[in-house]
């Protein structure tokens, strides 16, 4: 789960890293209202994406008036497909330099990794693509966490000896929010050196691992929200993984990678998925929700169920899809292959209840509802 | 490593439903379980195994070479090291959505101890009418049918799917190798390819890949080694970019991990890519004729 600037910002702040006076704004009155309190300020659209001044979402204003001028022009932009319901009205800060620092989570090391740059300001594939070498990285042993050593080498030879012992101790802080956060990505961007050598972090990018939630669960509730449709945010509000596409042909299948591998079977064939849906692992006992989410698509001109059971039980799936299927009686055609945990009685049920024979080879039951869907968008 | 008859095994959260169930299957299937693990139920007995409050307390009593674990994911740190310590060769480590901290954690307890770790988020791996461990559909035989093609998969269902297009085709499997979905995992695709390189029941391999992440260039620069042949699926070619595709390191993000660049990394190595599973046999079948010959 990401965060916006104004939530992640106080997280620095409660580890020991200095953060400009803001107050957060949702309509111009109160961007007027905190600029008198600030002074000299920067508005900043809150949306959890990059990119918001190349947007125009981040502005200077030297009076309250202009901040209200620059509120109402940000509030109701779109960045990145967001919305901007609120902006960030902070004091301004005398930069002498600005630097990145963020700690990650490497999957090539399996542990975290510090990455520092003097060249602040830019994102990281900027400052890459300008000078690959300006990027300094180190890898991090989770055991024993950020040396003194480690930050004190990341920072030498970039002319930052003034400020090294503060440099240090706000990189040591910022791997301990970091840890405490069960972050995967923690990144101050640009990390600044003020002409009075003081280091203020003037922006933050946190995103939380979401397997960690259930410890995190006072930090979660600031989450920045997921751009959902109304669909997919029903289906996550059940405890399932649901991506709405443009296609017609409904997808159920279990496991990621073989919900994945229908959507590509079924363009392979002409077709178009009108879903990702996935309901393996711990899911597979909620086949009914799914198949009234999948349906709940007006573009679903067919549905494609495609059940290849390890954990998640073929049996308990189809039972759940065929209970659904008889209480809603759309007036789309389903087409069904089952193979592996359960098959036998899985196909037997689909047989009885529905009356319907599954096919044997994937490719066979793709082709049918991909046809399906095609004659029905030609009816419609 | 691959699971073999007489590997001792050990069953983390044996008494738990899902660790019933797949344990009775295991055992079933004929693997060796010698043991199992809960702290509230030691010194009772599980499917007619002993049950103990740690790994470590097993290994006192009941060496095992193998544990498996159905542990759900705040528990599953202390568990895996649990098993770590106790001198486990090999970890399957089943579990979804462990923290990635504590995934870190587990690896570094892995590497202190010579633990492989296969996981986390696998289905775990079947030696096919041999030795099974995890949650895999072993015991159906229209799905496995003892063969010399090996099989790794990212993901367990598509795994599944795969194992069942070659059966369909009378192509029968020596082992399938379930790496797992997550994005830190401890046995990734390069390294299965390795170790069923190294084995003498294995002729050919097919790599089941997915979107996100860089197992599969890392396995196509494994591949071109290799004198076996190997063919690969790679899922999620209609995938939107941004998105998680349920697991979480299937994802394209920055243009990275993406679809084309992996097709085109593993066929630059030689792999064949089919463009749909139904496709493998097709593009296996003349290069397994000519390795055999």
């Amino acid at each position: 789960m990401n965060f916006e600037e104004h939530a992640a910002k106080p997280l620095l702040a409660r580890h020991g890293i200095a953060v400009p006076v803001s107050r957060l704004a949702a309509t111009p009155d109160e961007a007027e209202a905190a600029a008198r309190e600030i002074g000299k300020c920067v508005v900043k659209a809150q949306v959890p994406t990059g990119k918001r001044g190349k947007a125009g979402g981040i502005k200077l204003a030297a009076t309250p008036a202009e901040s209200r001028a620059h509120a109402s022009a940000i509030l109701g932009m779109e960045i990145g497909g967001w919305p901007v319901h609120r902006v960030l009205v902070e004091a301004q800060t005398g930069i002498a330099r600005e630097l990145y620092a963020s700690i990650l989570n490497d999957s090539a090391s399996k542990g975290p990794m510090l990455l520092f740059s003097a060249m602040g300001g830019m994102d990281v594939e900027e400052v890459a693509e300008k000078d690959p070498h300006a990027m300094r990285r180190v890898a991090i042993a989770i055991a024993t966490g950020l040396t003194d050593e480690q930050a004190r080498n990341a920072i030498k030879g970039l002319g930052l000896d003034a400020v090294a012992g503060e440099l240090v101790r706000v990189l040591l802080a910022l791997y301990r929010a970091y840890r405490d956060l069960d972050a995967e990505l923690i990144e101050i961007n640009p990390l600044v050196v003020t002409t009075d050598n003081r280091i203020i972090a003037l922006d933050c990018k946190l995103t939380i691992d979401d397997g960690a939630v259930p410890r995190q669960a006072e930090i979660a509730a600031t989450a920045a929200p997921e751009k959902y449709t109304r669909l997919e945010a029903e289906a996550a509000a059940a405890g399932l993984k649901y991506i709405e596409l443009d296609g017609s042909v409904g997808i159920l299948a279990n496991g990621a990678g073989l919900t994945m591998t229908t959507m590509d079977v079924v363009a392979h064939f002409g077709g178009r998925p009108a879903n990702f849906l996935e309901i393996g692992g711990e899911a597979y006992t909620k086949a009914k929700t799914a198949l009234s989410i999948v349906l709940a698509n007006q573009n679903v001109k067919s549905v494609l169920v495609n059940f290849c059971g390890a954990f998640a039980r073929t049996d308990v799936m189809a039972e759940g899809v065929i209970n659904a299927w008889q209480e809603l009686s759309p007036d789309v055609p389903i087409f069904f292959t089952i193979h592996g945990t359960g098959e036998d009685q899985a196909v037997a049920l689909v047989r009885e209840r529905l009356g319907i024979e599954p096919y044997d080879l994937m490719d066979d039951a793709v082709k049918a509802a991909v046809a399906a869907a095609a004659d029905h968008e030609v009816r419609a | 490593m691959i699971p073999r008859r007489n590997d001792r095994i050990l069953i983390q959260g044996i008494t738990g439903k899902q660790g019933t169930f797949w344990t009775k299957a295991m055992q079933d299937y004929g693997s060796k379980v010698i043991g199992g693990v809960n702290p509230s139920k030691a010194g009772s007995e599980h499917l007619g195994v002993p049950v103990f409050a740690s790994a470590r307390d097993a290994a006192k009593t009941a060496p095992f070479d193998v544990s498996c674990m159905f542990i759900p994911p705040m528990l599953a740190k202390a568990a895996a090291i649990d098993a770590c310590e106790a001198g486990a060769r090999l970890l399957v480590c089943l579990t979804e959505h462990i923290p990635s901290h504590d995934v870190m954690e587990i690896h570094v307890a892995a590497r202190a101890n010579g633990t492989r770790i296969v996981g986390p988020n696998t289905a775990g791996l079947v030696t096919i009418g041999e030795c099974f461990v995890g949650i895999m559909p072993a015991f159906n035989d229209r799905v496995f049918s003892n063969g010399r093609v090996g099989v790794i998969s990212r993901s367990g269902s598509l795994g599944t799917l795969v194992s069942l297009v070659l059966t369909q085709a009378g192509m029968g499997q020596s082992v399938f190798y379930g790496v797992g979905g997550d994005p830190m995992i401890g046995t990734n695709s390069a390294d299965a390819l390795r170790i069923l390189d190294a084995d003498p029941g294995t002729d050919a391999v097919v790599l089941c890949g997915e979107i996100g992440g860089s197992a599969e260039e890392e396995a196509a620069d494994y591949a071109r080694t290799m004198k076996k042949p190997v063919v690969a699926f790679i899922a999620g070619r209609q995938s939107p970019p941004g998105k998680k595709m349920g697991h979480a390191g299937a994802i394209v993000s920055g243009g990275k991990g993406d679809y084309a660049s992996k097709r085109a990394a593993l066929e630059k190595a030689g792999v064949a890519v089919a463009d749909t599973p139904s496709a493998l046999p097709r593009l296996l079948a003349p290069r397994l004729a000519s390795s055999a010959a």
